[in-house]
């Protein structure tokens, strides 16, 4: 049952991600982009990380996601020329780099693979809230407060650059 | 669970679609897109090692990884509006102003 909904929140998550990156319209990106958010959120599901798939849906399908469409929408950049062909010089070497960077993290993976142990047989509530919540105030609490800062000064900086004028 | 063999392929594949992405697109909006599905495959394999070593610090991290998307988003967002007020455009190739 597990493999089954892996395979099929992989396949969903890989196709929408693939949608993203070659449609010319942005507003389907973004829409393919909430698509495989909700994939990766039900791949948390199956990992048990029951809290951070809850998170995935509000924050990034909820919140980022949103911000996206209303950028989209506000630009209002219509589709973008045609990719140019592959014979251009500057594509090619990009598919080339591309190709050697697949193969460095597919070899990174595979050579790690032989070291890892035995997975842990089901555990009960580690990624529940309470679990999550008591290690987020205790161990990192730190972290937690330095975290409360940089949004507050992502706030500030995104008023102030989207500011008409500074005087 | 599966073996989590599976879930680095799935990350690593997702990871490599995020950068051709940023490599191949030329629209800003969509190469912050790419960044997210990076990010995104990143806190796949977080919270995969979470669940086989069954300790909770990866999702923590997970956790902190989605507060700075969410920060980064905000910011460059904004960055993109201003830069579209200068230039009327979201072409990659019309921000060369720092290239030399």
């Amino acid at each position: 049952m597990t493999e089954v909904l892996f395979f099929i929140f992989a396949a969903m998550a890989i196709a929408s991600a693939l949608m993203v990156i070659m449609n010319r319209n942005p507003i389907y990106s973004a829409v393919s982009l909430v698509v495989t958010l909700f994939s990766l959120a039900g791949i948390f599901l199956l990992l048990e990380a029951y809290f951070l798939a809850v998170v995935q849906i509000i924050i990034y399908a909820g919140a980022i996601m949103v911000l996206f469409l209303f950028v989209i929408m506000l630009l209002n950049p219509g589709k973008e020329a045609k990719f140019s062909s592959l014979t251009d010089p500057r594509t090619l070497i990009i598919t080339l780099l591309s190709i050697t960077f697949i193969g460095m993290i597919f070899s990174l993976v595979s050579g790690s693979v032989n070291y890892m142990g035995e997975a842990a047989s089901s555990v009960e509530a580690l990624g529940t809230t309470r679990n999550i919540g008591l290690t987020l105030f205790t161990k990192y609490l730190l972290p937690f407060e330095i975290a409360s800062l940089l949004l507050l000064v992502a706030l500030i900086g995104a008023v102030l650059m989207t500011k008409r004028s500074l005087k | 669970m599966l073996p989590i063999e599976y879930y680095l392929w799935f990350s690593a594949i997702l990871f490599v679609i995020g950068v051709v992405g940023v490599l191949l697109r030329r629209n800003v909006i969509i190469l912050f897109m790419s960044i997210e599905i990076m990010l995104n495959a990143v806190n796949v394999t977080f919270i995969a090692f979470s669940r086989q070593m069954n300790n909770v610090d990866g999702q923590l991290f997970v956790f902190f990884v989605m507060t700075l998307a969410a920060a980064e988003v905000a910011v460059g967002l904004a960055i993109i509006v201003a830069m579209y007020r200068n230039k009327k455009s979201i072409n990659i190739e019309d921000m060369n102003l720092l290239k030399w």
